[in-house]
């Protein structure tokens, strides 16, 4: 009885801020103390919510901002990736290109925005290219200093071992490297949502970011506040399928063990 | 040819039992079959300028425990990566059992000093790394004989994290020993662990190489565990053998005045500069 309250407790902790800022938000708002034209209190927020749901505008907006940031991830994590373990692997390709992708990072891929414009209108090329580009650098950083981070004495006992070159990339490097590609996603998820946020709030004809934008016109305040709601959620969804990640593939780690019971080795 | 399984039961039995005498024969006899011999002859190892091992000789016959002692820097670690192919020698012969050591070889195992066990690996998964194939379900058996081998079958499906040093090492030798090497090179592998697991670990290496009657060679800088463990120990001093004593002290080894002996030569040759000693290898005389 005292173990199953108190293991409540410890499940409820992180969420006493959130409910008592909205306890407080509601408060204000009913009390007229902010005015619902800076600020609709939470009950107008749900009240529209529930009428986007309904007319199906909201679930169609969310579909469209979701497919966008996955197609973007999908793509640029997957060159940064590639090109993290190809200059992680073989030095010529690192020579060949790392200064070239570490100037590239440097310019915020936000102020191409002009530039993505002018070159694929606001169709979804554009906020996909973006998101890809946004996404690209830290999962390449993290895969490169991940492999560069790999323990030489296990790659030196591999190759005694006579692990070929496949088996040492599959057994040694890639698991090695995987803490520091799955913080690489962390960071990634983080700018992919941002990244698609400023592109649909600047130019799309779509997704939750036009919905916000849509609703500034006709003042709908209550819409923009959901729609900031839901990049909330959203971002921790994201970030929650990381951690999942990262106790699935990491239950070695005696980090993450500790999270993980340990069914398959109480055997 | 035995099976690991029975191999491993025998090996068992022996640990509760204790070594009769006649399996002891019987067990040296199928042994002696399993070791290579190696030969340096002349071998010299430059890195640019500078020279690490300098016109070494040396004759190891199959089967023997030979130690390698020296202090830090002699070049007995190199001398051990030589062997094992890791690298390769700048002049001069390095046969094994008559043909020349080039590159790295399946049937020489390495035990490094610290276990470097794969993390992410069970422990089973990482004996099996000693086996060539590793899909099969005789490679899971083969994999958990070893890890019984060494006292360790009940902790087949555990990280490696939660395991003690001590423990891990025993699991580097049963990765080590899974594909019935015909030589074993250990690399100081119990320098890191504290005195009795030392203990036990010389007491389990050299009652597994009786069992199994493969070629070792241990370099190490503790001249006591030298004495306990090998055949013969040769000192390295400026990249070239300055003693070589075969120890003629019966197995299982106790600290006597044998023991004692033989410790003190080695570590007043150790403790002597080469240019002072004065003494040259044939002179010294070995007998007690």
């Amino acid at each position: 009885m005292n173990r199953s309250f108190r293991k409540f407790t410890t499940v409820a902790l992180p969420w006493y801020i959130p409910v008592f800022i909205l306890v407080v938000w509601q408060v204000l708002g009913s009390t007229g103390i902010i005015s619902s034209r800076t600020l609709p209190s939470p009950d107008q927020v749900v009240r529209a919510a529930v009428s986007l749901l309904a007319n199906g505008e909201l679930i169609e907006a969310l579909a469209v901002s979701t497919w966008r940031a996955a197609i973007g991830f999908a793509i640029g994590a997957g060159i940064g990736f590639v090109l993290g373990l190809l200059n992680g692997v073989i030095g010529l390709s690192d020579k060949l290109t790392d200064s070239t992708l570490q100037m590239i990072r440097n310019v915020p891929h936000l102020a191409m925005i002009p530039l993505v414009i002018a070159w694929f209108g606001i169709g979804e090329a554009a906020k996909i290219f973006l998101v890809a580009l946004g996404v690209m650098f830290p999962i390449y950083l993290n895969t490169l200093h991940g492999i560069r981070s790999v323990d030489a004495g296990l790659i030196e006992m591999g190759n005694v071992y006579g692990l070929n070159r496949w088996q040492l990339y599959r057994r040694i490097i890639l698991p090695g490297a995987m803490p520091s590609i799955l913080v690489g996603v962390r960071f990634a998820l983080g700018i992919m949502w941002l990244t698609l946020i400023v592109s649909e709030t600047i130019a799309a004809d779509s997704g939750i970011g036009y919905m916000a934008m849509n609703a500034r016109e006709f003042f709908q305040l209550d819409v923009v506040v959901l729609a900031i709601i839901l990049y909330a959620l959203l971002g921790k969804l994201s970030d929650l399928t990381a951690k999942w990640l990262e106790r699935r593939w990491l239950q070695w780690h005696p980090h993450f063990a500790k999270a993980v019971p340990q069914s398959k080795s109480s055997s | 040819m035995a099976s690991p399984l029975r191999q491993s039961s025998a090996a068992v039995e022996e640990f509760e039992l204790g070594p009769g005498p006649a399996r002891q024969s019987v067990l040296k006899e199928e042994a002696s079959a399993r070791g290579v011999s190696i030969k340096l002859d002349g071998v010299s190892k430059r890195f640019g300028e500078k020279t690490v091992l300098n016109d070494l000789n040396l004759s190891i016959e199959p089967g023997k425990f030979i130690a390698i002692v020296g202090r830090s820097g002699c070049g007995k670690s190199t001398l051990l990566r030589l062997l094992a192919g890791l690298d390769g020698i700048s002049s001069g012969s390095l046969t094994r059992q008559d043909q020349p050591i080039a590159g790295i070889n399946q049937d020489t195992r390495f035990m490094f000093q610290d276990a470097r066990l794969l993390p992410w690996q069970t422990v089973l998964e990482n004996v099996k790394i000693g086996l060539t194939v590793d899909k099969s379900a005789e490679a899971e058996r083969k994999a958990y004989a070893a890890l019984q081998l060494v006292g360790l079958a009940d902790r087949a499906k555990e990280w490696p994290s939660v395991l003690s040093g001590g423990q891990r090492q025993r699991v580097a030798l049963a990765r080590a020993l899974v594909g019935h090497p015909h030589l074993l090179l250990f690399d100081e592998p119990l320098g890191a662990l504290d005195a009795v697991t030392r203990i036990d670990m010389q007491r389990l290496i050299e009652r597994l190489w009786q069992t199994r009657g493969f070629t070792a060679v241990l370099v190490t800088h503790d001249v006591s565990e030298a004495v306990a463990l090998a055949d013969r120990v040769i000192l390295i001093d400026e990249g070239r053998a300055a003693l070589d004593i075969p120890i003629t002290l019966a197995r299982p080894r106790v600290k006597d005045s044998g023991f004692a002996h033989f410790e003190k030569l080695i570590l007043d040759r150790l403790l002597t500069p080469a240019e002072q000693s004065g003494t040259s290898l044939d002179e010294l005389d070995f007998d007690i």
